[in-house]
């Protein structure tokens, strides 16, 4: 009785409060996480899109090369001039395409979807609180992001095209690239690592102080714990590369010398700078971010795959602590495996050797993680719902992705594998069937929460199907490329190198040459760009399934549709402004699945006592 | 729908939410400029010249007073409020203020005086020591050496530079600011009117001497692009400089909103202005940093 009433005077409040705020302060200009989190996801999504179908261009690329693109290649000439003369992708094009691919896909793809979108939407629910510790810095936040986005995006259609020195804009090349590429990127990088640190402090901010009465450390679900120590390591690890940033944009606008060593020769003439800066100090900085990086990709989708794994299996995670403990380890130790990208650089073998060992150590933990997520299917009443099968396949793809990264760790395998296609196999095994599962795991999951309705099953696993068929078929060729030799970033895939081309056209060139690459491993091109077109095939019925289902889905019959025990289902659908119509207090642990001697098979952390849920 | 915790700290932190905020912001500060002075290190140690006394040490102290002072009004600024005595507050905020404006106007003046300040290396050895003997008289190489020995600290190495790689230091007549030799060989200009810095040991200019820009191999005032000191030097000052602006005109707001403010919330803008005071005290530690590692080393 006291709890209706208490319901009755909160919408009360409520409605005095508010006069209805229109659709710009709903929708845009909103502070509530909700929304924020939605605009972060859908920005996110079409920037997935986006990215992905920069790649496909490429791939046409490296299968054909010098053939005009079909469908988008007239397109590409329209908008991007000469670059693109007669539909075929000039060298410049395909430099520009691989470095904003990179840079799209991390930066305004992957992070925004798995930290700030899952992150806004689902852990301020998950702790019981009413919104973030600061709802404007959230908006600002957005609209940081969303600027970044815009400059990046403008970029393409600039004079020269945008930033074409790879993703990791190594100094000097992405200095002397003549056109402004490579300023747009470095602003728009800036606005970027802005709003991720305000959102990494809001979320730090909104853990430590608004968890609900009774929610302690060890009673916070592991989604929570891990989105907790994403946030630490993108307000530590960025700032770095945004003081890289800084000074890249010095060197660029003002002229200085950073990054430009001494005695620089650029097409044969002494290039007009004072000198004395350091390449490899640009790496460094870069890669203090670009590391930890790495686990702002994976942490997030680890959390997302725990709710999932968790409620599907009906059972508790299996070793909570041990995962509690190994996230937190995996973000300390984050921070001091970076110079593993560096192996090649000259830094001197005894640097290689303490960031071989870091990067041994960081794999204990990362193995942890994935084994407790193993041994929580160990028993349990697996439900095969569509984000189910995507997070069962994220253990493998991420699996391989992860012990593929070993040769890559020693410095000495490195020497051979690296820059080569068997690096791009493995990041993206561990980002693209791995991170991306999850995060598709994940909108699966929490789609009914957000909206009221499921998605529709026949089209999720025609996409799950489909998609876990392109992935493997797009990546697994790559490591026996890289093993064989291929060196990534080339533009015409390798044909240079090749002893017969795609085509099946012997180069002259290269007989004789025991390292030329051979017909087989050019024929793979082919067969890679193919699999990649199935992949996007793969993605059709996930967008109509997200926007058909949002008007004829199944309705959910409960708040809490999947049984679940976290806060995030013990709230209205769609949750409103302010998120609880109750009080919220928390009694247990975040995964009292089939406790025994209940007869329900879930407790939610608000229930009071272990009498059996009727 | 009320946000806890935004006045009142919450009882098993200690901290209101706003506090909790501006730590962690500050902890990503500090891995920012943490960055850049890393770079420093790294851009010095990596150096085969690094240059001393390029600035004013008397203008740098002087600056850091300022700062300190306005650390001190800060804190006196909240804590007139805790005592419940805001017109107190107002002098004590206006004089942060003002520091950091006073601040702020003494850096601009030495940007200034770097903006228009030149060094110019010259095409060859015969050509640079026809210079030198214009500027300082017979023994004109020997003092621009004096001058280059005592800019890199080069007393105790036996290390040896051709006149060619030896700069003159001067004005240029009218002094422009943040010119170049392209620029000046694109506005068609074919010699410039230098005055030479007065040679060590005397503040006397040497007359102007009349430069051929056809001689110059290159020219550039005290900016990013002079050398890789001036471009850590300018990057992390105008950085801190932005941060001094950003508080000031935080602070400026408080102090503008105060009346408004102490009516309606007095806790939470009591808490406001420490959290202003926190990242002040910031941003003059900041400095604290870069005066010796820019002035003094």
């Amino acid at each position: 009785m006291q709890a209706t009433t208490q319901t009755h005077s909160q919408e009360a409040h409520s409605h005095e409060h508010h006069h209805d705020p229109g659709f710009l302060r709903s929708y845009v200009f909103s502070s509530d996480h909700k929304v924020i989190g939605i605009q972060y996801g859908f920005t996110a999504l079409v920037f997935l899109m986006f990215g992905f179908l920069l790649m496909m261009c490429m791939r046409w690329q490296i299968a054909k090369p010098g053939t005009a693109i079909p469908l988008v290649g007239g397109l590409l000439e329209n908008f991007l001039g000469d670059v693109a003369k007669g539909g075929v992708m000039s060298p410049d094009l395909y430099n520009a395409f691989g470095a904003m691919h990179g840079t799209i896909m991390v930066f305004l793809a992957v992070v925004p979807l798995a930290f700030a979108a899952f992150g806004n939407y689902v852990v301020p629910l998950q702790i019981g609180a009413v919104d973030m510790a600061f709802p404007r810095i959230n908006m600002a936040s957005y609209q940081c992001f969303a600027a970044g986005g815009v400059v990046m995006f403008v970029s393409f259609f600039i004079p020269g095209g945008a930033a074409a020195g790879g993703w990791t804009s190594y100094s000097p090349l992405a200095t002397i690239i003549p056109t402004q590429g490579q300023t747009f990127w470095l602003i728009g990088m800036v606005l970027l690592i802005t709003s991720s640190l305000l959102g990494a402090v809001n979320f730090i901010a909104t853990v430590i102080q608004l968890r609900a009465p009774g929610m302690t450390w060890m009673r916070m679900p592991f989604f929570v714990w891990a989105q907790f120590v994403t946030a630490f390591i993108l307000l530590l690890a960025f700032p770095p590369l945004e003081a890289a940033g800084i000074l890249q944009l010095v060197d660029k606008v003002f002229g200085s010398s950073f990054f430009l060593p001494t005695g620089l020769i650029v097409s044969g003439k002494p290039y007009d700078v004072s000198g004395g800066g350091s390449p490899l100090l640009w790496q460094h900085l870069f890669w203090f971010l670009g590391h930890p990086e790495v686990y702002v990709l994976i942490l997030p989708a680890m959390g997302v795959i725990s709710e999932i794994i968790a409620c599907n299996t009906r059972k508790p995670l299996w070793g909570y602590k041990s995962l509690v403990y190994s996230v937190l380890a995996v973000g300390f130790i984050s921070f001091i495996v970076w110079a593993h990208h560096m192996y090649l650089t000259g830094m001197g073998t005894k640097i290689s050797t303490f960031f071989q060992t870091t990067t041994m150590i960081i794999s204990i933990p990362s193995v942890i993680i994935l084994t407790c997520l193993f041994m929580s299917l160990w028993g349990g009443s697996i439900r095969f719902n569509t984000p189910m099968l995507f997070a069962l396949a994220f253990l493998p793809m991420f699996g391989i992705g992860g012990l593929t990264g070993l040769p890559l760790g020693f410095n000495f395998s490195d020497l051979h594998l690296h820059d080569s296609y068997y690096v791009i196999a493995h990041f993206h095994y561990v980002v693209a069937p791995g991170t991306i599962f999850a995060l598709f795991a994940g909108i699966y999951f929490w789609y009914p929460k957000m909206t009221g309705r499921y998605m529709n099953e026949t089209l999720g696993k025609t996409h799950f199907w489909l998609s876990l068929l392109g992935m493997n078929l797009v990546f697994l060729p790559m490591f026996f490329q890289g093993l064989y030799g291929m060196s990534r970033r080339m533009s015409d895939g390798g044909a240079t190198y090749a002893l017969v081309d795609t085509a099946g056209k012997v180069n002259p060139a290269n007989e004789g040459i025991v390292t030329a690459l051979t017909g087989t491993v050019m024929h793979l091109n082919v067969f890679i760009t193919h699999a990649a077109l199935l992949l996007l095939i793969a993605q059709i019925p996930f967008v109509i399934n997200v926007f058909m289902s949002m008007f004829n889905g199944k309705k959910v019959e409960s708040d809490n549709p999947w049984q679940a025990t976290t806060l995030d289902w013990q709230t209205p659908t769609p949750p409103p402004h302010g998120n609880f119509t109750k009080e919220i207090v928390v009694y247990r642990g975040p995964y009292e699945y089939s406790v025994p001697g209940q007869t329900s098979d879930f407790i939610p952390q608000n229930q009071p006592d272990a009498q059996p849920a009727k | 729908m009320e946000i806890p915790y935004t006045a009142k700290p919450r009882p098993d932190t200690g901290l209101y939410n706003a506090k909790l905020g501006i730590w962690l912001f500050l902890a990503s500060e500090v891995m920012l400029f943490g960055g850049l002075f890393s770079s420093y290190i790294l851009l010095r140690v990596g150096a085969d010249l690094w240059p001393h006394g390029m600035l004013s040490i008397p203008i740098g102290t002087f600056n850091t007073f300022v700062l300190i002072a306005s650390s001190v009004t800060v804190v006196m600024a909240w804590a007139s409020l805790k005592l419940g005595n805001p017109g107190k507050f107002k002098a004590y905020m206006a004089a942060t203020i003002l520091c950091a404006l006073g601040f702020l106007s003494v850096k601009s003046y030495e940007y200034y005086v770097k903006f228009t300040h030149y060094d110019v290396w010259f095409k060859d050895d015969a050509t640079a020591e026809k210079y030198f003997k214009a500027a300082y008289g017979e023994k004109g190489t020997e003092e621009t050496r004096k001058q280059f020995v005592e800019r890199f600290h080069l007393h105790n190495t036996k290390a040896t530079y051709d006149p060619a790689q030896i700069q003159l230091a001067g004005h240029i007549e009218g002094n422009p600011l943040c010119t170049n030799l392209k620029k000046l060989v694109g506005a068609k200009q074919e010699t410039i009117k230098f005055t030479p810095d007065a040679p060590l040991g005397s503040h006397e200019h040497p007359h102007a001497i009349e430069v051929k820009l056809s001689d110059v191999q290159r020219l550039s005032s005290y900016v990013p692009a002079h050398s890789t000191f001036f471009a850590i030097y300018f990057t992390i000052t105008a950085l801190h400089g932005l941060h001094v602006l950003g508080g000031a005109i935080v602070l400026a707001y408080f102090l503008l909103t105060v009346d408004k403010w102490w009516k309606k919330a007095p806790e939470q803008f009591t808490n406001r202005i420490e959290v202003g005071g926190l990242f002040w005290h910031f941003v003059d530690l900041v400095w604290i940093f870069l005066f010796p590692i820019i002035y003094l080393l």
